[in-house]
């Protein structure tokens, strides 16, 4: 196995169960090409910070946890943007695909990687970050333009990749019902989504900027409650088997 | 043949007496989920509902009554009740609920000392008689103790010893009267007793114990006759099943206060007598569960009159009242019956509660909706803790259950001389100054070189480790097979020995605290370099660590191999010595909550702990040092060897936050499921799995040191509880009933 590759990694959470399912360990890649406005990570959006790992050396860690993951755990890529170390990514999935770990990349999409098809023969699940469905909204969650990111959607699509969708709800910016009736139709279209979750926004993030010298995008927009949250939640689940169902 | 007995399968169960054979051939696994399971019935329900006034009130007095007009006896009290027409299954062990009983074999001045400390005083004529025409275990014991011994004591290099209260960590096969009766019990002891015609000081001491077995068994069928039962012959329904084994199991606990008076492994047996009477129409699955709820609360009701210092040691009046549930047979059936799901049904309707001590017997073989229902239990109550199955089933065979916390046994067949535990931190301390206790500046273990060394030297260390942890050994040994002797003589069990078979292997289960306290402390002296800094006496009462070490429970194999040599080593040393009456050396990693007391009485280590701070539980790592995650920290102590070596068990401690677990129940109970399969899978022994609630964390902030590993997810990660500001744990709480509301 070649070697060549030593990857930027923030932070390395060896027990999680939000990120994919059942008891995975979570990988966070350094470097981000998006800004949005919610983020809670702005600490993983330089490139080259962080610890430096090769792929055997986080296959190793992998392998000491292999037993707790069971049947459906296993080990997400997460960010930062993952695609953004796309050559390390792909040596990490082949490597864990080969000793028979689960994967699961936790991304937004945005990335033109010419290695984004094979990235995802190794890939078992995207857990697909959906800023916005809506351009405008989109650039203005992110401060990039959207079309990158659909061209990512369109080739797990082909690829026939598992998806779950999670989309953050921030108040005043997205809860609304028009962001709820585009983001619920642009669903309803894709294949092989298993899973939706809302993610309240919450403001944990905050004290990060001001630690890292950074304005704050969201200045005092409050936090979303877990219950808010899981209203929207339901709302789109309903919408969306309600548009399927009219098709 | 006993009528009873022909609807069941026979085999060599009906000649011999072996419990084993017959669950063996007659139980139905089970491996269906919880759906068929009853609610409360309206008679357990009134019946608890006065429990729970009463044990407020005793939560309110510490104790709620103590009988004062006799002493521990099978047949010393009156019948007692709490709802009596509405008890499907009776007996108490005084007559009242929670009316405790004073015990003096264990020792006849510490009994007055607890009664006065309840504002009581002892009959004069009970003190009369123990002090002047008879003898306790505790005066035994003090006569035989040399000075080290009583030194060893005094300094806590030794601690927790069962030399002035009952031992405990003996189960009574107590199925054994609901199968066959007392009257075909009687007959067996005595054909027993006949066989053992040879006469020498072990055999003489055995004749004279069966002889008191067989009283005892006696003494158990007038009891229950007292409530109007009658145990000479075999139980002839599920109802009576109950009854007897309870009358059996109540025996034990009116004759002893052993420290843990577990139950065993029963509910697969019930639950053929269940099965046979829901065939026969006899009783629905509500009079069932009704049946086993109200047994529970009976257990639930067990106390025994014990010291302040004891109550230190064990905080939460705790009985160990363990009850052993599922596990596999070597024809590969697990042995889970409806039965193992109504025991742990209880819990949802009396509500959780510490006893019974719910134990399952893990095993990957378990069929998945057992396992699903055990880990939504643990969820919903954190009242149950997990043994390895598939490690203890080769080495204690089909029928064996827990006793205490972590001590596997065969039923009837096994006992345990109870052994407490050694300080391992102390005896390190010991051996860094010359064998001089660094609390009490005296002279504790002899001919240890002084080390003089400006830094410790890792390798010189070493040998007088080895050395001191010698000469404790022996110490240990020596310590331990007075207090059995004495115990065997003064404050023998007899009713729960009738419960045994009458040529029984003896265990004797040695102890060790502070094994991560150790392990950390050798690794600063490998790793880094640690400056002893030393009192007037030349004894180390600080150290000076310059650089970082590895730490215990961070799956780190330069340290965890530091504990894992120290255990095997410790463990073959005490082997090199015999043991009373030919028992058999176990070792334990365990320390329950005494972990608080030995910490108390240890001075500053070269970890870094300080003088009089906690030692982490059992096997645990030390708080706050196991930072590369919850399965790092099990990894390490999946490291710790069982058979052979730590034998007696290695208990581990587990804490965390439902909401860390997954976010809705299904998710969270098939994840707990994966924690234990990827625990034990390692061979790991033991794990009490802790899933806390919201209320925990503010209880959390006020006392973060008891709660080591509370895990807590902040945005998109876990967090240790501990570990945060108090601005973030606030925030945490904020946000938390903000959703609550």
């Amino acid at each position: 196995m070649s070697q060549s590759n030593l990857g930027y990694i923030s932070k390395i959470e060896p027990f999680g169960t939000f990120d994919g399912p059942g008891i995975r360990s979570i990988i966070f890649l350094s470097g981000c090409p998006l800004r949005c406005v919610y983020c809670h990570n702005p600490e993983t959006w330089q490139a080259h910070i962080g610890n430096r790992y090769t792929a055997v050396e986080l296959t190793e860690m992998a392998l000491k946890n292999k037993p707790y993951y069971g049947s459906n755990g296993g080990v997400t890529f997460s960010g930062g943007e993952p695609l953004n170390q796309p050559e390390f990514l792909l040596e990490c999935l082949k490597s864990l695909k080969a000793v028979g770990i689960h994967t699961a990349l936790d991304t937004s999409g945005y990335s033109l990687s010419p290695l984004l098809p094979e990235i995802l023969e190794y890939t078992d699940l995207i857990i697909y970050d959906l800023k916005a469905a809506d351009g405008a909204l989109y650039e203005k969650i992110t401060s990039r333009k959207m079309d990158v990111t659909e061209r990512f959607l369109d080739l797990a699509q082909k690829q026939g990749t598992p998806l779950w969708i999670r989309q953050v709800l921030v108040p005043h910016l997205n809860d609304n019902q028009v962001n709820l009736l585009v983001t619920a139709q642009r669903i309803a279209k894709l294949k092989n989504v298993e899973k939706i979750e809302i993610l309240p926004y919450h403001t944990l993030g905050k004290s990060k900027y001001e630690t890292l010298e950074y304005d704050y995008p969201l200045g005092n927009t409050p936090a979303m409650s877990m219950s808010e949250g899981q209203k929207w939640q339901d709302q789109f689940i309903d919408l969306i088997s309600r548009i399927k169902s009219t098709e | 043949m006993h009528k009873t007995w022909e609807s069941f399968k026979a085999g060599v169960w009906q000649s011999d007496i072996n419990v084993e054979d017959f669950i063996s051939l007659n139980f139905t696994v089970y491996t269906g989920d919880d759906h068929f399971l009853a609610p409360i019935s309206s008679n357990t329900k009134a019946v608890w509902e006065r429990c729970e006034v009463l044990l407020k009130e005793e939560q309110r007095l510490g104790v709620l009554d103590i009988e004062m007009d006799a002493v521990s006896g099978v047949n010393n009290f009156k019948p007692g009740y709490i709802l009596k027409e509405k008890e499907s299954i009776v007996g108490l062990q005084t007559d009242a609920p929670l009316k405790r009983i004073i015990n003096p074999y264990g020792g006849i001045k510490l009994a007055s000392k607890i009664v006065e400390g309840y504002g009581r005083k002892m009959k004069p004529e009970f003190e009369t008689f123990f002090n002047d025409y008879s003898k306790t275990h505790n005066q035994g014991v003090f006569d035989a103790y040399t000075p080290e011994m009583k030194k060893a004591r005094h300094t806590g290099l030794l601690t927790g010893l069962p030399d002035a209260y009952g031992r405990g960590r003996i189960i009574g096969d107590y199925r054994r009267v609901a199968l066959y009766g007392i009257d075909h019990l009687i007959e067996s002891k005595k054909l027993d007793l006949s066989f053992i015609t040879e006469i020498n000081d072990v055999t003489i001491q055995l004749r004279e114990e069966v002889s008191d077995q067989i009283r005892a068994l006696k003494d158990m069928k007038k009891m229950a006759l007292s409530y109007g039962f009658d145990i000479s012959l075999p139980a002839s329904t599920a109802q009576e099943a109950v009854q007897w084994l309870y009358f059996a199991y109540l025996a034990a606990v009116k004759e002893n206060n052993g420290a843990a008076m577990s139950l065993g492994r029963t509910s697969s047996f019930l639950d053929i007598y269940i099965e046979r009477d829901l065939e026969s129409g006899l009783i629905t699955e509500e009079q069932a569960q009704d049946l086993i709820d109200q047994f529970i609360i009976k257990l639930r009701l067990v106390r025994h009159l014990r010291s302040p210092e004891y109550d230190e040691l064990f905080a939460g009046d705790p009985t160990w009242v363990t009850e052993s549930i599922g596990g596999v047979a070597f024809d590969g059936r697990p042995l889970v019956t409806k039965n193992s799901f109504r025991y742990l049904h209880s819990l949802t309707n009396l509500g959780p509660a510490p006893e019974p001590n719910m134990t399952i017997l893990w095993s990957e073989k378990l069929p998945e909706s057992f396992k699903q229902y055990c880990a939504k239990m643990s969820i919903e109550t954190g009242a149950i803790q997990y043994e390895n199955d598939d490690l203890m089933s080769p080495l204690y065979r089909n029928d064996y259950a827990i006793a205490c916390c972590v001590s596997a046994m065969e039923v009837g067949k096994q006992i345990q001389y109870f052994g407490a535990r050694t300080n391992l931190a102390k005896a390190l301390l010991y051996a860094i100054n010359g064998g001089y206790d660094e609390i009490y500046n005296e002279k504790i273990i002899d001919e240890i070189p002084v080390i003089n060394d400006e830094i410790l030297d890792y390798e010189k260390v070493m040998e007088l480790y080895i050395l001191t942890l010698k000469k404790v050994s022996v110490l240990y040994v020596d310590t331990m097979n007075i207090i059995h002797y004495m115990h065997d003589k003064y404050a023998y069990e007899k009713s729960m020995f009738a419960l045994h078979d009458t040529h029984v292997t003896r265990l004797m289960a040695f102890g060790a605290a502070g094994l991560s306290v150790v392990a950390d402390s050798l690794s600063a002296i490998k790793y880094a370099k640690v400056k002893p800094i030393r009192n007037e006496f030349g004894i180390a009462t600080d150290f000076e660590i310059v650089g970082d070490f590895p730490k215990f429970g961070n799956d780190d194999d330069r340290v965890d191999d530091i504990a894992v040599e120290l255990v095997t080593m410790f463990s073959g040393m005490l082997k090199e010595h015999p043991l009373h009456r030919e028992a058999v050396h176990t070792l334990s990693i365990l320390t329950i909550t005494s972990n608080v007391v030995y910490g108390l009485k240890t001075g500053t280590t070269p970890d870094g702990r300080k003088k009089g701070e906690p030692f982490a539980p059992g096997a645990n790592p030390m708080h706050g040092r196991d930072k590369s995650g919850a399965l790092a920290s099990l990894n390490s102590v999946a490291k710790i060897p069982y058979g052979d070596i730590c034998q007696d068990g290695v208990s581990n401690t587990f804490s965390i936050l439902p909401e860390t677990l997954g976010k809705t129940q299904k998710e969270q109970v098939i994840n707990t499921v994966s924690i234990l399969e990827g625990y034990f899978a390692q061979k790991a022994h033991h794990l009490n799995v802790n899933v806390y609630s919201r209320d925990v964390l503010e209880k959390a902030m006020a006392h973060p040191e008891l709660y080591p590993n509370l895990t807590i997810r902040v945005s998109g990660y876990a967090v240790h509880f501990h570990r945060l500001t108090r601005a973030q744990q606030l925030e945490v709480l904020n946000r938390t009933f903000h959703e609550s509301i």
